[in-house]
C-alpha cells in the first residue's frame, strides 16, 4: 500500500479536476457504449493523453539519473516520419514499426552517448537534437505532410481494443509493465542510486555508464511510440508541429508526479498521473468552451495550484499547524479534566 | 595555357552575358524559407512564372532570416538585376536596404507579407485580403444553408495570429445578417491537423455527439483534415451531416472534396508572382505605376468545381 500513500496527491489532484470540469462540462464523466467502443469525454483524456503519458514513462527515469531529455518531442517527429515514409513506400506495417522504434532508440543511444560516455550535461546534449531534429523530420517527408491511408499503421492512433482507445492501451500496458520492471526487479534501486550519487553507485559496483545510455534509449523508444500514436492519429506525418513543446509538457507530468528534477526516488505511476491530470485540464478547458485565449491562462492556475499543494515546504508547514492544534487542544483536555 | 584558358574564360562569360540578355530581365527572388508546404508551393509557381515569360530567376532562400534577406538583396542590387520579389520575414527594418534598392532604381515587389517602411519604397505589395477570404467562406455557407438554423463550430487558427483574427472577423461579417447562422463553439487548433482532430473531438462531444452541429468552419485546410477524421470517427458523414468549409486550397482538401468529405475551400493563391510579373511588365514598357496593393483572387472550390483534376493539378508543386 505505500504504492497508493505515494500516488495518493495524485488521485486526490486527478478528482478535484474531474469534479471541476464536471462543474464547467456536466457531461463529463458520462461514458456510453458504441458499436463496442467506450465513448465519452474521459475516454478522450485516456486517448488523447497517450503522447505525453507515453513521454512521461522515459523522462522519469531520465531525470531520475539527474539527467532531462529535451529532444522526446523531436524524436517523435521523426519517429512519425520515418513510419510514415516506411508505409508510403509499401514495406508494410511490421517494418515500419521496426523502422520508428530502431529510429527512437538510435535517438536515445546518441543521447545517451552524449551524456554518459562523452560527458555533456544532459540538458545541452539532448537540446542538440531538440534542435537539430526537426530538421531530420523534414528530410524525411521532403517538407510537406506525408500522408497515408494504411488501416493497420492508423489502427495506432483511431482503433479499438476491448472497448478502449489503442492509445490508451499502450500507455496503460507500457507503465505497467516498466514499472513492474523497475520494482520487481532492483533495476529501479540501482537508477535511483546514480541519480542520488553517480560517483557512489559506480564504486558500489553499479554500472552506470550502461544504464544511463539504457534510460535516453527508454526515453527514445517511448518517444517513437508516441511518434507512432500521433502520426497514425491524423493518418500523416507534420514534421513541423507532431510532438512540439511536447517535451515540455512530459518534463511537467514528471513534475506533478512528485518526482525531484534533482533525481533518486521515482514514481513512474505517478507521472502518468500527472499526464492524465494535464490532459484532463486540457480536454476541460475545450469541452469548457471559454474563449481560446484563456486556454494556457487557465492551465498555467491550474498546474501552480497543483504544484503549490505539493510542494513539500507547505505540506511541513501544515503538518505543524495540524500538530499544534492538536496539541493545544490535548492541553485544552487535560485542564479540563484536572 | 593559362592565356588560352583565360581567354576560353572570357568568351563562356560573353557568351552568357548575351545568352541572358537574349533571355529578358533577370529578377532576384528573395524567399522566407521552407516553413510550410505553401510557401514552397509559391516557389515552384514562381519559377514556372518566371520560365514561361523568359526571365532569368536569381533565387534566394534565406532560411527564415531577416540578415540572409537583406544580404540577398545587397547581392541582387550588386548584379544590377531588373528587379527584386522580396517576401519578408517580418514587417520591420527594411527602410535602409530598400533605399539602396529605390537608389539603383531597381523595382522592389513585395509577395504576401507586407513591411511597415513607407509605401514609395517599393513599387508594390501583392497579397490577399484574409478578410475578404473570410468572407468568401461564410458567404458560400449563407448561400447553402437558406433559411435553415444552423450552429456553426469553428477551428480558429493560432491565438493571436493575423489570419486567425482576420478570417474570424471575415467569416462574422459574412454571417451577421443572418440569424439563423450562429456560431455556437470557437477554439484554436494551432493551424495543425492534430490540434484540429482533439479540438473537432471535444466539440463533438459537447454538442451531443455532434448532432447537433450543422457546419464547421476551419481558419485553414489542414485543421478542416483533422476535423474530418475526427467527424468520421464519431460516426458521422463530413460534408453532409456536418457540412465544411475552410480556406486555403492545399492538395488535400481537394482530395476529400473529390470524396465528398468536404464542401467548399477558399483559395489563397501561391501564384503570386504572376500578377507581380504582369505589374513589372507594365512598369517596364511605359513606367505605369500600379496600385500600391494587388490583391490577389480569393477564388471559391466546391465540389462542382472537379476538385480530383485540382488535385492533380496541385499535388506536384511542392505543397
Amino acid at each position: 500500500m505505500s504504492l497508493l500513500r505515494r500516488i495518493a496527491p495524485q488521485l486526490v489532484a486527478l478528482l478535484i479536476l474531474f469534479a471541476l470540469v464536471s462543474v464547467v462540462f456536466p457531461g463529463f464523466l458520462s461514458v456510453s457504449l458504441n458499436d463496442g467502443r467506450l465513448v465519452g469525454p474521459v475516454i478522450d483524456v485516456l486517448k488523447r493523453g497517450a503522447p505525453v503519458a507515453l513521454l512521461s514513462i522515459g523522462m522519469t527515469l531520465v531525470i531520475a539519473t539527474r539527467g532531462i531529455d529535451l529532444s522526446v518531442g523531436t524524436t517523435m517527429a521523426i519517429c512519425g516520419a520515418a513510419a510514415a515514409a516506411v508505409i508510403a513506400a509499401g514495406w508494410g506495417l511490421p517494418a515500419a514499426l521496426a523502422v520508428a522504434l530502431a529510429a527512437g532508440a538510435a535517438a536515445g543511444l546518441w543521447n545517451g552517448v552524449l551524456v554518459a560516455i562523452v560527458g555533456i550535461q544532459p540538458f545541452v546534449a539532448t537540446l542538440i537534437l531538440m534542435t537539430m531534429g526537426r530538421g531530420i523530420a523534414q528530410l524525411i517527408t521532403e517538407g510537406c505532410i506525408l500522408t497515408f491511408s494504411d488501416a493497420g499503421l492508423a489502427f495506432f492512433g483511431s482503433g479499438t481494443l476491448l472497448g478502449l482507445p489503442v492509445p490508451a492501451w499502450l500507455w496503460i500496458v507500457g507503465g505497467l509493465g516498466v514499472a513492474a520492471l523497475m520494482r520487481r526487479t532492483a533495476l529501479g534501486l540501482l537508477i535511483e542510486a546514480i541519480g542520488i550519487n553517480r560517483r557512489a553507485s559506480a564504486l558500489a559496483g553499479v554500472n552506470a555508464t550502461v544504464l544511463v545510455i539504457a534510460v535516453y534509449v527508454a526515453a527514445g523508444l517511448c518517444a517513437a511510440l508516441a511518434g507512432i500514436v500521433v502520426t497514425a492519429d491524423i493518418r500523416g506525418a507534420d514534421a513541423n508541429n507532431a510532438g512540439l513543446w511536447l517535451e515540455l509538457d512530459a518534463i511537467l507530468a514528471v513534475v506533478i508526479g512528485g518526482n525531484s528534477l534533482l533525481g533518486g526516488r521515482f514514481s513512474v505511476i505517478a507521472s502518468i498521473l500527472g499526464a492524465m491530470i494535464i490532459q484532463t485540464i486540457d480536454t476541460g478547458v475545450l469541452l469548457a468552451g471559454f474563449p481560446p485565449e484563456y486556454n494556457l491562462v487557465i492551465k498555467a492556475v491550474l498546474v501552480l495550484m497543483i504544484l503549490v499543494l505539493q510542494s513539500p515546504r507547505i505540506a511541513a508547514e501544515w503538518r505543524l499547524w495540524r500538530d499544534s492544534q492538536r496539541a493545544s487542544r490535548a492541553a485544552a483536555e487535560r485542564r479540563q479534566a484536572s | 595555357m593559362t592565356a588560352k584558358t583565360l581567354l576560353t574564360t572570357v568568351a563562356a562569360l560573353a557568351l552568357t552575358a548575351t545568352a541572358a540578355m537574349a533571355d529578358g530581365e533577370t529578377i532576384g527572388f528573395s524567399q522566407i524559407g521552407s516553413e510550410s508546404g505553401w510557401r514552397a508551393a509559391e516557389t515552384t509557381l514562381t519559377r514556372n512564372q518566371a520560365e514561361e515569360r523568359g526571365y532569368q530567376l536569381q533565387f534566394s532562400d534565406a532560411q527564415q532570416k531577416q540578415e540572409n534577406q537583406i544580404a540577398a538583396i545587397r547581392s541582387f542590387i550588386a548584379q544590377g538585376v531588373d528587379a527584386i520579389l522580396l517576401a519578408p520575414v517580418v514587417a520591420t527594418g527594411w527602410d535602409s536596404v530598400l533605399a539602396e534598392a529605390k537608389e539603383a532604381e531597381i523595382p522592389v515587389v513585395l509577395l504576401d507579407r507586407q513591411v511597415d517602411s513607407s509605401d514609395d519604397m517599393y513599387l508594390t505589395a501583392v497579397g490577399s485580403n484574409l478578410v475578404h477570404e473570410g468572407e468568401v467562406a461564410g458567404q458560400w455557407l449563407v448561400d447553402n444553408v437558406g433559411d435553415e438554423e444552423c450552429r456553426i463550430v469553428e477551428l480558429q487558427g493560432t491565438t493571436g495570429s493575423s489570419p486567425a483574427i482576420d478570417r474570424k472577423t471575415g467569416f462574422e461579417n459574412a454571417i451577421k445578417d443572418h440569424a439563423n447562422l450562429e456560431i455556437v463553439r470557437s477554439q484554436t487548433g494551432d493551424f495543425t491537423r492534430a490540434q484540429g482532430k482533439e479540438v473537432m473531438e471535444s466539440f463533438l462531444q459537447a454538442e451531443n455527439g455532434g448532432q447537433d452541429i450543422c457546419a464547421l468552419y476551419a481558419h485553414n485546410d489542414d485543421m478542416a483534415v483533422g476535423a474530418i477524421q475526427a467527424i468520421k470517427e464519431a460516426g458521422l458523414k463530413p460534408g453532409e451531416d456536418i457540412l465544411i468549409v475552410s480556406i486555403d486550397g492545399v492538395p488535400d482538401i481537394f482530395q476529400a472534396m473529390a470524396a465528398g468529405e468536404a464542401n467548399a475551400t477558399v483559395e489563397l493563391t501561391p501564384n503570386m508572382a504572376g500578377p507581380a510579373f504582369d505589374a513589372l511588365e507594365a512598369y517596364w514598357a511605359d513606367g505605369t505605376e500600379p496600385e500600391k496593393f494587388i490583391q490577389t483572387e480569393s477564388k471559391l472550390y466546391t465540389q462542382a468545381d472537379d476538385p480530383a483534376g485540382e488535385y492533380e493539378a496541385r499535388k506536384g508543386l511542392g505543397y
